[in-house]
């Protein structure tokens, strides 16, 4: 890391960390993606979908949605499953999400707020 | 951008390391990687959350789940059920005193709730080894807006806020910048005095140890305020992380170009070293502190010449304190105006304090000032332990005073306090409750002034020891009424004749409970009676033979078995070889020991 010798190098640095800090989930977020990482979906490869997930919120910016993970939520036949909650609406619940299918889910369901019909599981309180 | 979904926060102020933190943070280590996690949860040491009585103490976000008091095995128990199951560890959550779990305290416990966050407000909450955090948090914008200013209007906004020193006497630090700023001089200076040495006080520990870089940048903006090119940092040896985390920043800062030739392509040059304390108390008097900079032996000279006219090696020299410096950048960030939002008139901002003593929650915590003691002690300390009656607050450690439990309604500021005859001081505050003898508190007190005396000026090097051994006398029962005239003479002739604040501020102890406890003073001479039945000579444990049910204990833990009696028999203490210890009061389960005050006779040795 060279020296800063601007406000607008400082101002680059401080947004590349802050987006880091606030995933740590600060107050105020929209959202959160839960990735279910029991043993039958790292099995399924839900790390692989779990870090798509995290590289494509960072690509389009998506500082207000969290990501974090939760055991089985047992429906390991359809693993790797994502559940995605969203402020005011109902928790959707997608499965076989391969990385692929992962940023589709963040494009769509994310940042246009259409739910991604063909790979939902479940829709509204398990 | 790495893959992290949950960030645990923990802990790592001086007093959750010694609860044991380090272990607490390697069961959380091994146990992610166990579930191949050690990739997606990132471990954080922060700098001191504040409420040291709980610790260890880790927070775990996204959810902002507060967990204390843990060990190894709880560590264990939070991944396998909050990071991996996204369950909440009831067991280790934080009880309110009704008794219900409260995850997330910051929101909904007034230890937290009630508290204003300038100066702490990144500890906690960055990684204080890390310049980025700090950047994100807007660190070392303060810098690069102060820069773009004149040195003068960067002096006229600390001014106008009516920032303080938090040092605790209280002078206008934009006046000394002014001051500074008008010598003429080829060279000046800025030194952080980070000498810390109250007793029961641990602020500016915290702030370097949790965020070393508002330390560095508040240097920084003072140094180009008033036109210096080099800083010290005057830290104790006592503190070694503060001193590691201080190094690493000092570092990063100078890779970042925050610190060194040309800051941010200004011609603005300016570094900072680390000056190692010298292990005495009086090397945080300002004069004494540069003479141990410049490497002869800390001792004061007559003020003044004032530091800011002649200071390091006869260069003006702006000395302030870690928690002034740490207002800085705040102030230049959001402008005078906001920052007189919080406090008073007078006393415009927050204060730093360290709780300490009989209050069921010790720790750090930051309030505006203006705050009421009783709103510090009851509110955010949470009352007194067990519940019994508050005796009194020393503020300002063996300079300041204590405030008798009937001033609670009392705001806290500089002059509020100084008109009680006690001090704002540097944060320190002790809570004391109706155990505590204040003739006990006051020997204390010069016990360690007479210790740490430098021995340059006679009314200290001698008086203080005087007074030590009057109150030493009147503890032990051998004290008379004509000592506590000739305490309180020398007290007032010591105060006057003294030659820096060390020996100036002595007497105070002394004076503050003589002026609000004289009567505890008395019951010592006149009656021999320790009212809070604290001071050995004046007291004697006794068994109730109605009570005691013969059931052994205390005979067993008695040290120098001065207990006596049969099984299922009462018991009795012989008084002429009890040392007093306590041990059978603790094991009694029966409430048949208790203390009484005078002492009772000696018996007669049974031949």
């Amino acid at each position: 890391m060279g020296k800063v010798k601007s406000l607008e190098e400082l101002m680059k640095i401080k947004e590349q960390v802050l987006k880091e800090l606030q995933l740590r989930g600060e107050t105020g977020k929209r959202g959160k993606i839960t990735v279910a990482m029991g043993t039958c979906g790292i099995a399924a490869g839900a790390k692989e979908t779990l870090k798509a997930i995290v590289e494509a919120l960072s690509e389009y910016n998506v500082s207000d949605v969290s990501v974090v993970q939760s055991g089985c939520m047992g429906l390991c036949e359809v693993e790797p499953t994502v559940e995605v909650r969203l402020e005011g609406q109902e928790p959707i619940v997608y499965g076989r999400v391969t990385p692929e299918n992962a940023r589709r889910i963040v494009k769509m369901h994310i940042l246009e707020g259409r739910v991604v019909e063909d790979m939902v599981i479940r829709r509204g309180e398990a | 951008m790495s893959l992290t979904t949950s960030t645990i926060l923990i802990c790592a102020g001086g007093a959750c390391i010694s609860a044991g933190e380090k272990s607490v943070k390697d069961a959380f280590e091994e146990e992610l990687k166990k579930y191949g996690l050690d990739e997606a949860v990132r471990i954080i040491e922060t700098g001191c959350m504040g409420a040291c009585t709980l610790g260890p103490i880790a927070v775990i976000y996204p959810d902002g789940v507060f967990y204390q008091k843990l060990t190894p095995e709880a560590a264990k128990e939070i991944v396998e059920e909050h990071i991996l199951k996204g369950r909440i560890v009831e067991k280790y959550l934080y009880r309110a005193p009704e008794g219900k779990p409260v995850p997330k305290v910051h929101e909904e416990v007034p230890f937290f709730k009630k508290q204003v966050k300038i100066v702490t407000r990144n500890l906690g909450i960055i990684d204080p080894t890390k310049i980025e955090e700090y950047i994100a948090r807007d660190g070392y914008f303060a810098l690069a807006k102060a820069l773009q200013m004149k040195p003068e209007d960067v002096i006229k906004e600390i001014k106008d806020s009516g920032l303080r020193g938090r040092g605790g006497a209280g002078f206008p630090t934009g006046l000394k910048w002014e001051f500074a700023a008008k010598q003429k001089a080829e060279k000046k200076f800025v030194v952080c005095n980070a000498d810390e040495g109250d007793p029961g006080a641990f602020m500016d520990r915290s702030v370097l140890e949790g965020d070393p870089h508002a330390v560095i940048e508040g240097m920084a903006i003072a140094a180009y305020a008033v036109g210096a090119q080099k800083g010290f940092v005057y830290v104790r040896a006592e503190y070694p992380l503060a001193i590691e985390r201080l190094s690493i920043a000092l570092e990063q800062a100078r890779e970042y170009g925050f610190l060194g030739e040309n800051i941010m392509g200004t011609n603005f040059s300016f570094d900072i070293e680390i000056r190692i304390g010298a292990g005495a108390f009086v090397c945080g008097e300002e004069t004494a502190l540069m003479a141990s900079i410049e490497g002869e032996r800390g001792q004061p000279r007559v003020k003044p010449p004032y530091p800011v006219e002649k200071g390091l090696w006869g260069y003006p020299t702006v000395i302030n304190n870690v928690e002034t410096l740490a207002n800085v950048p705040w102030i230049i960030r959001n402008g005078a105006k906001e920052f007189r939002k919080y406090g008073t008139e007078s006393s415009p901002g927050t204060k730093v304090f360290a709780l300490a003593g009989k209050v069921k929650n010790t720790g750090l915590v930051e309030v505006p000032m203006g705050i009421t003691l009783r709103e510090l002690i009851y509110e955010i300390g949470g009352g007194i332990v067990g519940d019994k009656k508050l005796k009194a607050i020393q503020t300002g450690g063996p300079s300041g005073g204590c405030i008798p439990a009937e001033y609670i309604d009392t705001p806290v500021d500089f002059e509020s306090l100084q008109k009680l005859g006690a001090i704002m001081g540097s944060g320190g505050m002790i809570v004391m409750d109706e155990d505590d003898c204040m003739v006990d508190v006051a020997r204390f007190f010069l016990e360690f002034t007479v210790e740490e005396s430098c021995g340059k000026c006679t009314p200290c090097r001698e008086g203080t020891k005087k007074m030590l051994e009057i109150l030493e006398k009147i503890t032990s029962g051998e004290g008379t009424e004509e000592d506590i005239e000739e305490l309180e003479k020398l007290a007032n002739v010591i105060k006057d004749t003294s030659l820096c604040g060390l020996g100036q501020t002595a007497p105070n102890p002394v004076l503050s409970t003589l002026r609000y406890f004289r009567d505890e003073y008395l019951a010592h001479v006149r009656e021999k009676k320790c009212p809070a039945k604290k001071c050995k000579a004046l007291i004697s444990y006794v068994i109730d033979p109605e009570k005691c049910v013969g059931c052994t204990a205390c005979a067993r833990v008695c040290p120098v078995q001065c207990i006596s009696g049969q099984v299922r028999q009462p018991h009795t203490i012989s008084q002429a070889e009890c040392v007093r210890c306590g041990s059978c009061i603790e094991v009694c389960r029966f409430g048949a020991i208790s203390k009484v005050t005078p002492a009772l006779p000696v018996e007669e040795a049974v031949e």
